[in-house]
């Protein structure tokens, strides 16, 4: 998955470029139909792709639709000037009308209410969309080196949803492998050869190491595909910026998230009879770590709230929420550094818990300890 | 001889049973120790306590004089009954990898790895996966695996079942082999046939108590029937102190009552010039004395 990751993206890139190179923009335009019986809307009837018929009666508008010379027809009253409600009607059924329709009304009108009033440039300008340009100021009135915006949004969540996947595919190779090492008995040649605590330790930092690896190839291989989207593709991939304190955040908390389900899916592959099982079992944490990416929109809009402060420190959820707050906030230190305490102490004590767990019950085959049981044991040890 | 392991009353209970009920044995340096016993009857808990895979709810475990402990698991090597290896992993790389755990030197691992392959006759599958190979053969990179660092102590648990004679046999010898350099080795399988070959001294437990336990030499006189196997030629017609009579494949036993003794018989025969192809004290075979105890035990 280390080398997949960044090839897939690469692969993406060339594809759009070869199926863009090939899509030749189609020149069809859409023609509406009009009634107007208000007066006064006769010009402006091109509005890029769609083209505004008029028609002196409503049967006419009618008739065309049906036919199928217009797509759609709407008829301006006399009352519009008063209620600002024009009249729409389609053959298709239809949740609202089409934005690009609404927009192409909406222009017409405006451009014909003004015309001969007010400057044609002028007319243009009210007609175009508002050009907002942000700047974003540091404490001091400077400008700030790191500006937001949409930009900063894609790179977190993609990473948020590579970690996820990332702790999916580790939580079910971890309990597969126990599970299969039970099965086989291998399990009992191990434990010949090395305590329980030193096998648990080795399965949970040997995942964290892969953990490390995967995420410092996709770090590096970040800038490259980042510049060769932006000079293939451009558009949004021209806005994505790379901040130094998001990477470092972003390998810290991609082996603290590998660390805390390491330790958990070995705990859940220890007391499961069947590795099969022990998937069910972890689906449950696996599910609580997909939390963030169901409230993203949340995350995304109200970065700073109380859930999301929250998320951000409950452990089980910290690693994605943290990742995909960095790309609409800068996320408080004091948060960063509960946030990793709790982590870490989580995964001390769990890693702790866990070699006793195991201990107690790793080999007992075919048979999975009740909640009781384990903490019976854990107390009597 | 030096004792390499010390077992002194352990137990073990589970929720439901008692797995092991105040068990004591030694197994020597340089002696073949088998551990015998019907099913459920305690061996693998046994053996499980002995590596420290298990606690024993009380008494003492021992091993090379000290209890079980990190240094000492690098002289013990063990192989269970069902074999676990890394499927998709190489041979060579198998053998190694377990070494390693063991505290050897990758270089010396793959040196003696490459040995023991030759001598077993399995070095040209040596890049081959596990999982590529027959029952047999993983069997035997097992085997490998559990005396490649050449443990004092050496637990294998039924490590013929599934080999054909000729691996059987390679892998006697080499138990043999490691006997006589010293290693104490503990044999669990329910192959009576191998027990009697192989081991100095047994240990039979049931419902995880000792039932027999001794040199095997001993045990067997303490079951024998006074009675011979005799393969003759010509008529042998009524012998004295001879009360039965059984005939087998290629011989007849000869039950004695309890006042003559085999060298009496034999007197007699050579006195009638009877000629003798085999006269042997008969010993019961020790699935014989198996069955008699676990089903005493049992009443």
């Amino acid at each position: 998955m280390t080398l997949i990751v960044p090839l897939v993206f690469l692969l993406g890139i060339v594809i759009y470029q070869v199926i863009s190179g090939a899509i030749v923009p189609s020149e069809t335009v859409t023609r509406i139909g009009y009634v107007d019986n208000a007066g006064g809307f006769t010009q402006y009837n091109e509005q890029g792709s769609i083209y505004l018929a008029q028609y002196a009666k409503v049967e006419d508008a009618k008739t065309a639709l049906i036919s199928g010379d217009i797509n759609e027809y709407f008829v301006i009253d006399p009352t519009y000037y008063s209620t600002g409600v024009i009249n729409y009607f389609t053959l298709e059924k239809q949740l609202t009308p089409p934005p690009e329709t609404v927009t192409a009304i909406k222009q017409f009108m405006t451009a014909n209410m003004l015309a001969g009033k007010i400057p044609q440039s002028d007319i243009n300008l009210i007609n175009s969309s508002l050009n907002v340009v942000s700047t974003r100021l540091t404490d001091t009135g400077a400008v700030s080196t790191e500006q937001g915006g949409i930009g900063d949004l894609v790179l977190p969540m993609i990473f948020a949803i590579l970690l996820y996947f990332s702790i999916i595919f580790t939580s079910s190779y971890l309990i597969q492998g126990l599970g299969d090492e039970k099965e086989n008995r291998l399990i009992e040649v191990l434990l010949s050869s090395v305590s329980t605590r030193q096998l648990i330790t080795g399965k949970v930092l040997g995942i964290g190491a892969a953990g490390l690896i995967s995420v410092v190839v996709w770090v590096i291989c970040t800038p490259f595909i980042i510049n060769y989207a932006t000079a293939s593709i451009g558009g949004i991939f021209s806005y994505i910026s790379l901040s130094p304190s998001f990477f470092i955040l972003c390998i810290v908390y991609f082996i603290l998230g590998y660390l805390l389900f390491a330790v958990i899916s070995t705990c859940i592959g220890a007391i499961t009879p069947s590795a099969r099982e022990g998937q069910q079992l972890a689906v449950i944490f696996t599910l609580t770590a997909a939390v963030p990416l169901w409230f993203s929109s949340l995350i995304i809009m109200y970065p700073n709230s109380p859930v999301c402060i929250f998320l951000t420190i409950f452990p089980l959820t910290a690693p994605i929420t943290l990742v995909a707050r960095l790309g609409s906030t800068d996320v408080a230190a004091w948060q960063i550094a509960v946030s990793i305490g709790v982590m870490v102490i989580t995964i001390t004590v769990g890693l702790f818990l866990t070699i006793k767990i195991v201990r107690t019950f790793l080999l007992m085959y075919g048979k999975r300890p009740t909640l009781g049981t384990i903490i019976r044991s854990l107390r009597s040890s | 001889m030096v004792n390499v392991v010390e077992i002194k009353h352990i137990t073990k209970a589970y929720a439901d049973k008692v797995a092991v009920d105040d068990l004591s044995f030694s197994i020597a340096q340089g002696e073949i120790f088998g551990l015998i016993g019907p099913n459920g009857a305690g061996k693998t808990t046994t053996i499980k306590m002995m590596m420290d895979i298990m606690k024993p709810d009380s008494g003492e475990v021992e091993i090379l004089g000290k209890k079980l402990s990190e240094a000492t698991k690098d002289k013990l090597g063990y192989m269970p009954e069902e074999r676990g290896l890394y499927k998709k992993q190489r041979v060579l790389d198998t053998i190694i990898y377990f070494a390693t755990l063991k505290g050897m030197n990758p270089h010396l691992a793959a040196e003696r790895a490459n040995q023991l392959l030759e001598k077993t006759g399995m070095l040209p599958n040596a890049r081959k996966k596990i999982d590529e190979l027959s029952k047999g053969m993983s069997q035997i990179i097992q085997f490998i695996v559990t005396i490649i660092h050449e443990p004092q102590f050496i637990i294998l648990d039924e490590p013929f079942g599934g080999l054909d004679p000729v691996n059987t046999e390679l892998m006697k010898n080499i138990l043999l082999e490691l006997r006589r350099e010293g290693k104490a080795i503990i044999l669990s399988t329910h192959q009576m046939n191998q027990i009697e070959e192989l081991c100095d001294r047994i240990l039979m437990v049931n419902h995880g108590r000792s039932v027999l336990y001794g040199s095997l030499v001993d045990i067997k006189s303490r079951y024998k029937n006074n009675a011979v196997f005799l393969d003759y030629q010509g008529e042998l017609g009524k012998v004295p102190g001879v009360i039965e009579q059984h005939a087998h494949k290629d011989h007849i036993e000869l039950v004695l009552d309890g006042k003559t003794t085999p060298q009496q018989v034999l007197k007699y025969l050579l006195s009638r010039n009877i000629v003798i192809n085999r006269f042997e004290i008969a010993t019961p075979p020790l699935n014989e004395i198996f069955l008699k105890v676990v089903g005493k035990d049992n009443e």
